[in-house]
């Protein structure tokens, strides 16, 4: 039996030695080399110089690394909950033997196929001060529209609404969820004489809370990584422009590690957003015990 | 007959909402397809406008296609001077200029201008409602002149005509103004002929098309090593029973938390020092190593297969490479081509990966070409930056079409998308 157990050893290890390595290699060793090159001075084209937490101690009284840590929590937190609401009223509407069901579903879903290269740039025209579409529209109902992506308020706002626009990915989870939520509990609520609100907020969103939740966590990391879209709509000039209003972290991380060449410095912000995502992962499953509903 | 669950009553005020969320999510599809096949002079205009239109007007029995019109704003008059710089050309001047027969108009005199008086015609009044068309050149970079009109709105005609023109234009624009001075990967593969492009001796002018073939190079050959490294690890964790199997796979769990930007500056000096980057390879070589969440998605799927099936195999003396191979990568074939499908995707969008390790034009994919397009061309030229937008989702619209099932399933039993 020994001999067995040593051969089906052999075998697991053999089949997944990519994975060892890969693991090793593109994951591991840059995990903790980011951890080492944070206690240094290093700008690639040189050997890393060991500086101690100097870099730490720099970045947190770093005014532009607060701003981005504030522009990217706004933006995720934000675009997270317009985007969760939208592909939840989405998904409930399409939760119907409503006519031309096919059609909604494929019109609310083909805006989140939307390369982000090319929705940014779409988005960055239409959201243009002096005759962009949006404002020209909104003009049509009397609403005079803001200079959106060149105004410091209404900057980081514009891109959570491009971003919400991208809820037809949430909404094909949800509408999952939607359908295999048990007709028995319904019918058991009509009984004891639940309205439509009632069964809304005490069947259906209990039911899928894992759901939901699951969504809203990895949002959150995502939004925490945007990056693509303050580089594009508001100036290639990397500054997140107007008035920082959109230098998110990674555009910040990208700034001082390849433009700057401090690497040793931005490995210390990619270690802080290394901790930052497991702490918001660690607090989610905390929370998740109260506000989730998993036995069925 | 009302069904117990509320949500799945239907009642027509439904469509209401849903004709409206409708129109707010395709309406910006609408509008980057329609401003992509609008002439370059009619992008940009204000008011804004949705269908891509052709001007006309006729002169005598001539149809002269025009630019959009513009409104002339103040009252003018159109003269002919019968002496002067402008001799017998029409010329629209301020009514002031021009008073019994004299048109006064300013002239270059060696360094300075001096009005000067000249005797002029008049042609007619041009009242401030009227428009000005210029004559439609095929081509911007056409040396004749074209020929301006001042007409009354309702003598410029116009009809529906979608300027197909910007598509190639895009691909033949979409430049980054450098020559491939290598002999690149895409020759290798096969697409070294691009029809578009001017050869010359030096090398070919990077277009679109060498982006389009670096991104299928590396989409091709990523889709390719991900199926396969992900599929045989999973197998390795799902399908042997071996000691250590679940610790690997908890640490393969955990590692999805961490995100690209985390790792990026190692792995640039990693790549760097294998003198990878300015290559293709960064962006597809990792893929022959698996990925955690692909592995982890097969998992799942193998997971669910019978194993009398690999059982009834290893009696008639199969190895366990040839179960793999036989029995289980037939019956995964929807997990696979869920894989294929994202990593596809990833590659097809990813923007930060090509942003940091090409640094070279010619290696450049579409997305980082696009972008680059833009940052140095951003004001100007909307037609073709709309026009190469529309390029770069079109295929995937298409893929959807044709794999929508796939799309479906893979989203709603991950619960992730492309990323």
């Amino acid at each position: 039996m020994r001999a067995l157990e040593r051969r089906k050893l052999g075998i697991g290890l053999l089949f997944c030695a990519p994975w060892l390595v890969g693991l090793s290699v593109f994951m591991i060793y840059p995990l903790l080399a980011a951890l080492y090159y944070s206690l240094c001075d290093y700008s690639v084209l040189l050997p890393p110089v060991f500086v101690g937490l100097d870099n730490y101690v720099e970045l947190f009284q770093d005014r532009l690394f607060w701003k981005s840590l504030w522009n990217t929590s706004f933006f995720a937190l934000g675009s997270v909950a317009l985007g969760t609401v939208m592909a939840l009223t989405l998904a409930i509407l399409l939760n119907s033997k409503v006519k031309g069901l096919t059609f909604y579903r494929t019109a609310f879903f083909l805006p989140s196929l939307m390369p982000l290269v090319a929705g940014s740039i779409l988005w960055f025209t239409m959201y243009s001060g002096q005759g962009g579409i949006i404002n020209t529209l909104l003009k049509k109902i009397y609403i005079d529209g803001p200079a959106w992506l060149t105004d410091p308020n209404w900057a980081k706002p514009a891109i959570i609404f491009m971003t919400a626009w991208g809820a037809g990915n949430a909404m094909v989870i949800f509408l999952a969820g939607l359908q295999d939520v048990p007709m028995s509990l319904y019918e058991a609520s009509i009984i004891d004489g639940a309205n439509w609100l009632q069964r809304l907020t005490n069947v259906t969103i209990p039911m899928i809370s894992p759901v939901i939740y699951f969504n809203v966590v990895m949002g959150v990391i995502g939004g925490f990584q945007a990056f693509a879209q303050a580089l594009i709509m508001t100036g290639s000039t990397g500054v997140g422009a107007p008035e920082q209003s959109t230098l998110f972290y990674v555009l910040q991380l990208y700034n001082v590690g390849f433009m700057d060449l401090r690497m040793g410095y931005a490995s210390a912000m990619a270690w802080v957003l290394f901790i930052i995502i497991l702490g918001l992962t660690f607090a989610a499953t905390q929370l998740s015990k109260r506000w989730v509903t998993y036995d069925r | 007959m009302a069904s117990p669950n509320p949500l799945q009553r239907t009642t027509p005020i439904i469509h209401l909402p849903l004709i409206f969320l409708a129109a707010l999510f395709l309406g910006p599809m609408l509008w980057l397809f329609a401003t992509s096949l609008q002439p370059r002079e009619q992008v940009g205009r204000v008011p804004p406008e949705l269908m891509p239109r052709q001007y006309f007007i006729t002169q005598g029995s001539e149809h002269i296609v025009v630019t959009p019109p513009q409104a002339v704003g103040i009252d003018k008059l159109l003269v002919v001077p019968a002496a002067g710089p402008n001799q017998g050309q029409q010329l629209l001047v301020d009514p002031q200029a021009f008073k019994d027969g004299q048109l006064t108009q300013a002239v270059r005199v060696a360094d300075h201008e001096e009005p000067q008086t000249f005797a002029a015609t008049l042609v007619r009044p041009i009242a401030k409602t009227d428009v000005t068309v210029k004559e439609w050149l095929l081509s911007k970079y056409s040396k004749t002149v074209p020929r301006v009109f001042y007409v009354h709105p309702e003598q410029v005609q116009s009809e529906v005509q979608p300027v197909w023109g910007n598509y190639p234009e895009a691909i033949k624009a979409l430049t980054s103004g450098e020559k491939d001075k290598s002999r690149s990967l895409s020759e290798l593969l096969g697409l070294s002929v691009y029809p578009w492009t001017e050869h010359n001796a030096k090398g070919r002018t990077i277009t679109f098309l060498t982006y389009l073939s670096n991104t299928l190079l590396v989409a091709i050959l990523g889709v390719t090593g991900t199926v396969i490294s992900s599929a045989l690890v999973a197998y390795g964790l799902s399908r042997i029973t071996w000691k250590g199997r679940e610790a690997l796979f908890n640490i393969t769990l955990s590692t999805m938390m961490v995100p690209f930007p985390v790792l990026m500056i190692p792995l640039y000096s990693v790549f760097r020092s294998l003198g990878w980057i300015g290559t293709l390879m960064p962006l597809w070589v990792p893929a022959f190593f698996g990925g955690a969440f692909n592995i982890f998605l097969l998992r799942q799927f193998f997971l669910t297969i019978p194993n009398e099936l690999s059982e009834a195999a290893r009696i008639d003396g199969c190895s366990e490479l040839m179960i793999f191979w036989r029995v289980i990568l037939p019956l995964a074939k929807p997990a696979l081509s869920v894989v294929a499908l994202f990593h596809f995707l990833f590659v097809w969008n990813d923007f930060l990966g090509p942003l940091i390790f090409l640094t070279k034009p010619e290696t450049f994919t579409m997305a980082l070409g696009l972008q680059q397009y833009q940052s140095q061309n951003g004001g100007g030229e909307h037609h073709l930056l709309m026009g190469a937008s529309a390029l770069l989702v079109l295929p995937i619209i298409v893929l959807f079409f044709f794999a929508q099932k796939t799309f479906i399933q893979g989203i709603s039993t991950t619960g992730m998308g492309g990323r």
